[in-house]
């Protein structure tokens, strides 16, 4: 844990509970989420891992019987004590799902659609914007050509980076992955892994996935959940190679889970 | 079960197969010939009518039974007029209705309120049409007529609509009327449609910091618009073909005015009120040819609500 120490700290969890109506989903959550990192959840089916990542940008909300107690401070505010306006919460924070959700317009307007939301910016500008994330997402390439095409006509492993690119386009300061690669290919999941070492240099990374190799490939620190709650977090290696709690080992060395 | 048991077996399975196949095609074009079949009644009956004024009969405001002299232009702009109002009243309104029964309202109204909005489209067309005669139009006569009048009328351009005398009935009262009964038909099938989109695609409109409004309008529309504009056509198609409740409050007058206040007729309230009374071939047929016309008016519009989606899609990018 001395590494995770000297790291400034963007995230931090505290106390956290989570109730689907009485069902208590997060048991006493408390996790500190470093900057400019990748943080994996782990954690067999159920155990609440999605659920802490949706409370990170405070998706649980759009739901009335959905409920967080307890604090989540991004650079030191709370976000969840429902002051906080979401709609730039949710600028700050992109969030990329399970399965591509392209919106249903053109590839351009795909990128577009979320910085003029949030920003007024000239032809040439948002030009240059929708070029930057595509080429972030390592997807330029492949749709330069075709920015007119609807965002259906791509594939399924095309699809996932444009929504990378889309969260990416509007300056997010952390980028939430919900299983971002189960529904795709293996070369389109190898794609996905290296685009998220690379934006680790940029954005802060939290990343959900019940595969563990894909874990401990691009995780710098990860976190054990099970039945909702934190059995063990650390820095990855130390969790995969050393794990101190016996949970997570049977977890971990397939004996469980 | 012996070899040959099951051989006739597998026959007999065959045989149900292609009698099934058979039967939901009869039925399917059983559809088909319906249709055509009307259209051919239709055009044989107007054929009298249409070889005594032809074209004229598009530009005619005249509707003469005592001296046979027939043109449309009355009926035609009335139908299209009211209809036209209802549209501008119950889409919005609709579209309000779905949106908040499936993004804002708590959950245990929805039911409530979505029984609410099939049981309106359940009351008969009769039941509006008195209510829009005895209560409703003395209310527009009292109130909102001559507040028209006063406030909009002096208005250069638009205040041409609202010209004349404060009756009650009239084109505008049938539209509103119209409006009021179309609106349940439209608001049911954009719920179903709206309620049919993906949450993870919503919640991804609101990842990137949409408001409700946002997503609805950006996301969930252009998502859902073969569904909404299909909504949208059933509810025209009810106006532009409903009978009873229009009879009652258009005014039933055979005169062409730019104001909405006054009174007119539609296709469907001529052919109730003188369907029974036609006497003579041209008449009748006369007649016949109205319903043929509303016949190639819902053609018409539904042609150009397929020629919408196709521009529609064509704006989201083509699709490969």
């Amino acid at each position: 844990m001395d590494a995770q120490k000297s790291l400034k700290t963007k995230i931090e969890v505290r106390n956290l509970n989570f109730y689907y109506g009485k069902y208590h989903a997060l048991r006493s959550i408390n996790l500190s989420i470093p900057e400019k990192r990748v943080t994996a959840f782990i954690g067999p089916s159920g155990c609440g891992k999605s659920t802490l990542l949706r409370t990170m940008n405070c998706m649980y909300s759009l739901y009335p019987n959905q409920k967080a107690v307890g604090e989540i401070l991004l650079d030191d505010e709370n976000i969840i004590d429902g002051k906080r306006d979401l709609n730039s919460l949710r600028a700050k924070i992109g969030m990329v799902f399970q399965k591509p959700t392209p919106f249903p317009m053109s590839i351009y307007d795909n990128i577009s659609f979320g910085v003029k939301l949030h920003e007024k910016l000239n032809r040439g500008d948002m030009d240059d914007r929708v070029e930057w994330a595509l080429k972030k997402a390592a997807l330029w390439e492949e749709v330069k050509d075709k920015l007119r095409q609807s965002g259906d006509s791509l594939s399924g492993g095309q699809q996932q980076r444009l929504c990378i690119a889309r969260g990416i386009a509007v300056k997010p300061e952390v980028i939430l992955l919900d299983e971002p690669a189960s529904a795709l290919d293996p070369i389109s999941t190898a794609r996905i892994e290296e685009l998220i070492t690379e934006l680790k240099e940029d954005y802060t990374i939290v990343i959900v996935t019940h595969n563990m190799q894909q874990a401990a490939r691009v995780s710098d620190f990860t976190a054990y959940l099970y039945l909702g709650e934190l059995i063990e977090f650390g820095e990855t290696t130390s969790i995969f190679t050393t794990p101190k709690q016996k949970a997570t080992e049977d977890y971990i060395t397939g004996r469980f889970g | 079960m012996t070899k040959l048991q099951t051989e006739s077996r597998e026959k007999f399975q065959a045989f149900l197969d292609v009698a099934f196949r058979l039967t939901t095609k009869f039925f399917a074009f059983a559809v088909l010939a319906m249709l055509v079949g009307i259209i051919v009644e239709l055009f044989i009956g107007a054929l009298p009518s249409i070889k005594a004024f032809g074209w004229g009969f598009f530009t005619s405001t005249e509707w003469d039974p005592v001296n046979v002299k027939f043109g449309a232009i009355v009926q035609v702009y009335g139908t299209l007029a009211t209809s036209f109002i209802a549209l501008l009243i119950g889409i919005p309104v609709s579209f309000g209705i779905a949106l908040y029964l499936t993004e804002l309202s708590p959950p245990w109204l929805k039911r409530p309120l979505g029984v609410a909005i099939e049981l309106l489209a359940g009351i008969p067309s009769i039941i509006y049409g008195m209510w829009g005669l005895f209560v409703f139009a003395p209310h527009l006569s009292d109130d909102f007529q001559p507040w028209l009048i006063d406030h909009i009328g002096p208005i250069p351009g638009i205040g041409m609509l609202f010209q004349g005398a404060p009756m009650g009935i009239g084109i505008l009262t049938a539209g509103i009327i119209l409006g009021i009964m179309i609106i349940p038909f439209i608001a049911s099938v954009m719920r179903d449609v709206f309620e049919i989109v993906p949450p993870t695609l919503k919640e991804s409109a609101y990842a990137v910091g949409c408001t409700t409004w946002e997503v609805v309008w950006n996301v969930v529309l252009p998502y859902t618009k073969i569904g909404v504009v299909g909504g949208i056509m059933l509810g025209l198609g009810r106006a532009l073909g409903e009978t009873m409740a229009v009879t009652f409050v258009i005014g039933n007058a055979q005169k062409l005015s730019t104001s909405l206040l006054d009174p007119g007729s539609s296709i469907a309230s001529t052919l109730a009120n003188e369907f029974n009374e036609a006497v003579g071939a041209v008449y009748t047929s006369a007649l016949i040819e109205l319903g043929l016309i509303m016949f190639v008016i819902t053609f018409i519009v539904l042609a150009l609500s397929k020629v919408l989606l196709f521009q529609l899609g064509k704006q989201e990018g083509e699709k490969t």
